[in-house]
């Protein structure tokens, strides 16, 4: 112990030396803009680039569950694009999403105009409006998959007590309805997403040009037109973007819901890649599923931010 | 009153005493370490502090999976290692074992269905010498274990049950139109059908996506009539045959005469309700539908205000056609990890827990729902003391085949069963779809995947 030195020395030596030459290099740029940007890049490099990198070579490789496999080239491809359940799967996502999106944006919009007007319990129903976006998917789902239900469905049960209905509506069960409640759910999940972003907007919009407007004599309907919807088109196209690329690649709500069925009329990329790269061990080709979402979302993502630019610089 | 053991059982055999079945069963199994750990009365010598980690679903039947967390620390005890059972959804257990293998890392025995095996070959250990002693022991496995669990001539996994689907009937609705045995051919169930779905009693079967009831009668039916999805070979694409037409024009005509036609997109659960609310008059199904009637007896009822399950019978297997009576069931097997750095412990746990008195508890708390893996457990005494319609699984797997057949169940089979191609063949036979074009689509289809 008598050769350890002296607390008090270490204390006083430390700052003479080491801060220095490390003060020296915060103080050079281009260091300090590395360092500051590194934990970004490695969680960035983790998690956003491996997966992407390993998917990618997934997809022109024949691997399988435990099998490394070789590359294969395009082969993966080639398959799922003659498989008939995989142009299924893509002609659903694309409705799923389109139709979904355009109520969400819909009945957002009137919830959130309905919203932004001054009320008793105002700050009770915003906060009750966002419960469907907060409860955890697969939670909610398993809810609607009860009010789905062939026999037990409660929604059959009220439409058959009012005498709307004679025959029970197989929700989850035809096919054409079985997207049709997918879809619902999913409106009905997205639609408070929606209508808070859009309220947020429309907050911002000044009064005193609604009033200037009504001075002019313009209705309801053309203030909203001339006034409302052009201030609020950068935040809606920000808010349409993000909702196209999560329906787009949306999974718990038709996996817990319908599993893809009946008849593959419910599958969507993600649960017909998860299908095929999870239940039948084939990982490549279930890869090859997954990336096929990527050309048209990266096209819609391109398309969105170059006209969410064009808006916000004119 | 006679005792239970000696009470003659539905299949016509003799039960057998626990004793007698104990001791008959139970002198094979001593190969391997077991028997070493028994005479030497102490635990193996596995590093300090090793623990065994076991993934397993969680079962139907919540008394199977409260049995196997008894039996943890009797096992962590018997192996001097702490051995915990983890239970999970069946629908993640694919999901983990997929990251599992992949990271190389997770639990060192995962439970495997189907075939699984042949899935994930390539990840799992030789299991051989757990296997052969216990089938020695046992009577022998069912035949369907040669096919899911045995890959390349080596056991991949220990073989641990089988879960059989069956037809559930409504006795009294059958026995008003003169019928007091189920049909034995499917054209006798059709003629049955027929009379029921006037009396707007139809039979009621699944043909939607799902994982359980549409999949075990499709296959079944193809194969009663001679189709089958390749030669056994495996290689060549057998389905557009005699046999493949013969059974779609039956199912046509089978749908329209006698089935409830919405069928054709219920899932497993879809039958369950419409044959406790009243709706159908049989369904293919495990033993859940009569199970939940009785456990649920005040408020399952008949039409005259019975508890239904006083009026549940189960037919077996489902009925035959020109080439036989055949089954697809669900049987389980145990997998031992290459990853694993316990697989001289994770054998030694299967050998203990395939001891008679640790899997016969087990076995016990299924209480018919799933069957042994061996065909000794058709003799045991628990036969005699389950309910009367619950006694048709005591022999059912002997008639079971997997998919793939003629062909060994390998992975391309699993992804015709993924597909769901063979029951979409039957859906689109039952929408009106000719059959010769229908054995020609689902050709095209198995080509792709084949090769």
């Amino acid at each position: 112990m008598a050769d350890a030195p002296a607390r008090e020395d270490i204390v006083t030596r430390l700052p003479a030396v080491r801060p220095g030459a490390f003060r020296r290099l915060l103080e050079h740029e281009q260091f300090l803009a590395a360092l500051l940007l590194s934990p970004t890049l490695v969680i960035l490099g983790l998690f956003i680039a491996y997966p992407f990198a390993k998917g990618i070579w997934l997809s022109v490789s024949s691997a399988t569950v435990g099998n490394p496999g070789v590359f294969i080239g395009a082969e993966n491809f080639v398959k799922v694009w003659n498989d008939s359940i995989f142009q299924k799967a893509a002609q659903n996502t694309v409705i799923y999403t389109a139709v979904a999106t355009v109520f969400k944006l819909g009945l957002g919009m009137i919830l959130a105009l309905l919203l932004n007007h001054h009320f008793r319990g105002k700050r009770l129903i915003r906060a009750s409006i966002l419960l469907p976006f907060i409860i955890p998917t697969v939670l909610s789902t398993f809810a609607w998959k009860w009010m789905f239900d062939p026999t037990f469905s409660v929604i059959n049960w009220t439409l058959y007590y009012f005498g709307l209905i004679a025959q029970r509506i197989p929700w989850l069960s035809d096919s054409n309805l079985a997207l049709g409640s997918v879809i619902i759910v999913n409106v009905w999940r997205g639609m408070p997403f929606f209508a808070i972003t859009l309220l947020a907007g429309l907050q911002t919009v000044n009064p005193e040009l609604h009033e200037a407007a009504a001075m002019d004599g313009a209705n309801g309907w053309q203030r909203f037109w001339r006034i409302t919807w052009p201030l609020l088109l950068p935040v809606t196209m920000v808010v349409v973007l993000f909702s196209v690329i999560q329906t787009f690649a949306d999974f718990q709500l038709v996996y817990v819901l319908t599993g893809g069925g009946p008849a593959n009329s419910t599958h969507l990329f993600a649960t017909y890649a998860y299908q095929i790269g999870v239940a039948t061990g084939l990982l490549g080709e279930g890869a090859a599923i997954s990336l096929a979402m990527f050309p048209i979302l990266f096209v819609i993502v391109i398309l969105q931010l170059w006209y969410i630019r064009r808006v916000e610089g004119a | 009153m006679k005792k239970p053991d000696e009470e003659e059982t539905r299949m016509g055999k003799k039960s057998v005493g626990r004793r007698t079945f104990l001791k008959a069963t139970g002198a094979a199994l001593t190969a391997g370490g077991l028997a070493g750990i028994l005479e030497a009365r102490r635990a193996p010598a596995f590093a300090q502090g090793a623990k065994l980690h076991v993934l397993r679903w969680v079962d139907f039947i919540p008394e199977a999976d409260a049995e196997l967390k008894r039996q943890a620390p009797l096992a962590s005890k018997a192996l001097g290692a702490e051995v915990t059972i983890e239970f999970i959804n069946v629908n993640d257990l694919q999901a983990r074992t997929t990251a599992a293998i992949e990271s190389k890392a997770g639990a060192d025995i995962i439970q495997l269905l189907w075939n699984w095996p042949h899935l994930y070959a390539s990840a799992l250990v030789d299991v051989s010498d757990v296997a052969e002693p216990i089938g020695k022991a046992q009577g022998g496995y069912y035949d369907i274990f040669n096919s899911t669990a045995k890959v390349g001539g080596k056991w991949l996994g220990v073989p641990h049950g089988v879960i059989g689907n069956t037809v559930a009937y409504r006795r009294s609705w059958h026995e008003e139109i003169g019928v007091k045995e189920f049909p034995k051919t499917w054209d006798e169930w059709r003629q049955v059908g027929k009379k029921l779905k006037a009396k707007g009693r139809p039979i009621g079967q699944a043909l939607g996506h799902s994982f359980g009831d549409p999949p075990t009668f499709c296959y079944p039916l193809l194969w009663s009539f001679g189709g089958a999805e390749t030669d056994p070979s495996g290689k060549k694409v057998a389905i557009n045959s005699k046999g493949t037409i013969e059974s779609l024009k039956f199912f046509q005509a089978f749908w329209k005469d006698a089935c409830d036609e919405g069928g054709l997109a219920w899932d497993d659960t879809n039958n369950n309700r419409a044959f406790h609310a009243g709706e159908i008059s049989a369904t293919l199904n495990g033993a859940s539908i009569y199970v939940v009637a009785k456990r649920q007896q005040d408020k399952i009822k008949d039409d005259k205000g019975q508890p239904l399950y006083l009026d549940i019978e189960h037919g077996a297997p489902l009925p035959g056609g020109p080439a036989g009576r055949f089954a697809l069931y669900v049987p389980f097997q145990h997998g031992v990890m290459k990853y694993s750095k316990n697989q001289k412990l994770a054998k030694e746990f299967l050998k203990w827990h395939h001891q008679k008195a640790n899997y016969e508890k087990w076995f016990e708390a299924n209480g018919a729902y799933s069957v042994g893996a061996t065909k000794a457990w058709e003799d045991h005494p628990m036969w005699g003391k389950v309910d009367k319609p619950l006694r048709v699984y005591q022999a059912a797997a002997r008639q079971a085949r997997m998919f793939g057949y003629a062909g060994p169940a390998t992975a391309k089979a699993t992804e015709v069963y993924t597909k769901y191609i063979i029951v979409d063949m039957y859906a689109k036979a039952a929408q009106g779809m000719k059959a010769e074009d229908v054995a020609k689509w689902a050709e095209g289809e198995l080509r792709k995947i084949y090769g």
